[in-house]
């Protein structure tokens, strides 16, 4: 095995370019974890930790570009006010050690259908900056996972950077596990309302071969909700919802949970994301 | 490969490091430090906790080659050069929140920077939320948290 260390970004194109079998490190949370227990060794490392440009953020046309390089940490102490969705899921990642280290670049690359990043940005229609010395390419949340553990990147390609836009109504987060900390999800779902434009976005995590939208569900919301929230939230409305998110699943029975459950607790989510969405814009929430 | 890495304020050499090495066996084995311990190997247990330039961070999920030209802090550099112990380890003898003591020091290690970014005594759930990634199998935490919050109201005060 080789160590590779980038001390730029120019210089970390040219070693991936060189070394397309060089595995990306950022936080370890994945890499190291696999090499510790001996379930994988990558021919290289590529520590892309020195590369500080990597650990920035910045605001353009109302889209947040997350450096590669920013922790869960810095999300929620920084960034919890534009994208509460990434917030609340960086929330429940791992521990305060995991998330100190633990970066949403290094959750795609990992490509897990049980990362905790994928429902938001999967419900906020994220883009995926991926950069190699041929060039950037764009690539839209929805493209980038490929299948378990395998996501759209060539292999001279990094993750430059993620771009989620900025929350336009409420976003929420849940995920169920067998404790409050260090819990891989047995399944998880992310909404966010796009009040202005009355459209609708979903993410299912872990109950897939990928993390994925629920599309059915997301029209019949957008065409079924009473976006003026002046209403009573229509239980039938809910019930649908829950119901259609469940169906857009494929979940398996593994050591986490049985396909059924997935389904069942899927259900429960949605509904649940939806009280909460609703309860905020009643309680006066213009956001 | 050599890996250069300042541990408790000492800039130390450790060579032949193999590039999948992690920080943690680095510490333990290459450098005579063994107070941060070897157990789950994957983050999930805290016992490994060390400050990574003032962050805390779970040594076995850091390449031995990242550490490279940082600091790092590991429980033996917590006591004073005279031998005191940190106010977190004295709190820990006096509470009694030890018995094996296997997951004391990631446990001393993650309190400390509770209380480094906090001046007055945390709420429980503060407490149980920092400390959400270091398992204890013995004590049942009740003494942990007792030691937390006494270390922290002694700070408050003095």
């Amino acid at each position: 095995m080789d160590f590779l260390r980038a001390t730029t970004w120019t210089e970390a194109l040219r070693m991936k370019a060189d070394r397309p079998d060089a595995t990306p490190l950022q936080g370890g949370t994945d890499v190291m974890v696999e090499i510790n227990l001996d379930k994988g060794r990558p021919k290289a490392l590529l520590d892309l930790t020195p590369v500080t440009e990597l650990t920035e953020w910045s605001i353009h046309d109302d889209t947040v570009r997350i450096g590669a390089g920013v922790t869960y940490t810095r999300i929620i102490a920084e960034l919890a006010d534009r994208l509460p969705g990434l917030a609340q899921a960086s929330r429940t990642v791992g521990s305060p050690q995991i998330r100190n280290r633990g970066t949403v670049a290094g959750n795609l690359g990992a490509a897990s259908p049980a990362g905790d990043s994928h429902p938001p940005l999967l419900a906020t229609g994220a883009t995926v900056e991926a950069e190699s010395v041929d060039g950037t390419r764009m690539i839209p949340i929805g493209d980038f996972y490929t299948g378990v553990k395998r996501n759209a990147l060539a292999a001279n390609e990094l993750i430059r950077a993620i771009h989620v836009p900025v929350k336009t109504g409420p976003q929420y987060f849940s995920k169920i596990g067998t404790r409050n900390a260090m819990v891989i999800a047995v399944c998880s779902f992310g909404l966010a309302l796009n009040v202005a434009e009355r459209t609708v976005g979903t993410g299912i995590g872990s109950a897939a071969p990928t993390p994925r939208r629920a599309f059915e569900a997301e029209t019949f919301l957008a065409e079924n909700l009473d976006w003026s929230f002046e209403n009573e939230l229509d239980p039938v409305v809910t019930k649908r919802f829950g119901e259609l998110v469940a169906a857009a699943a494929a979940p398996i029975d593994d050591v986490r949970g049985s396909r059924d459950y997935r389904v069942h607790a899927l259900a429960v989510m949605a509904r649940r994301t939806l009280g909460w969405a609703w309860q905020e814009r009643v309680n006066g929430g213009n956001s | 490969m050599r890996v250069n890495v300042t541990v408790n304020g000492t800039p130390m050499i450790a060579d032949d490091v193999w590039p999948g090495e992690s920080l943690l066996y680095v510490l333990r084995e290459r450098l005579g430090l063994p107070g941060s311990k070897n157990a789950c190997e994957q983050g999930e247990c805290g016992s490994c906790t060390v400050y990574l330039d003032d962050v805390p961070v779970c040594a076995c999920l850091v390449a031995a080659g990242q550490a490279e030209g940082r600091e790092v802090l590991t429980v033996e550099g917590l006591a004073s050069a005279e031998g005191g112990l940190d106010p977190v380890q004295a709190a820990f003898v006096e509470c009694g929140a030890v018995q094996c003591g296997f997951c004391t020091p990631g446990l001393i290690v993650q309190a400390h920077s509770l209380l480094a970014q906090h001046d007055g005594v945390p709420a429980d759930v503060e407490i149980r939320e920092h400390l959400a990634g270091n398992l204890c199998r013995c004590t049942g935490y009740e003494k942990i948290l007792d030691a937390v919050r006494l270390a922290a109201s002694r700070k408050a005060g003095s």
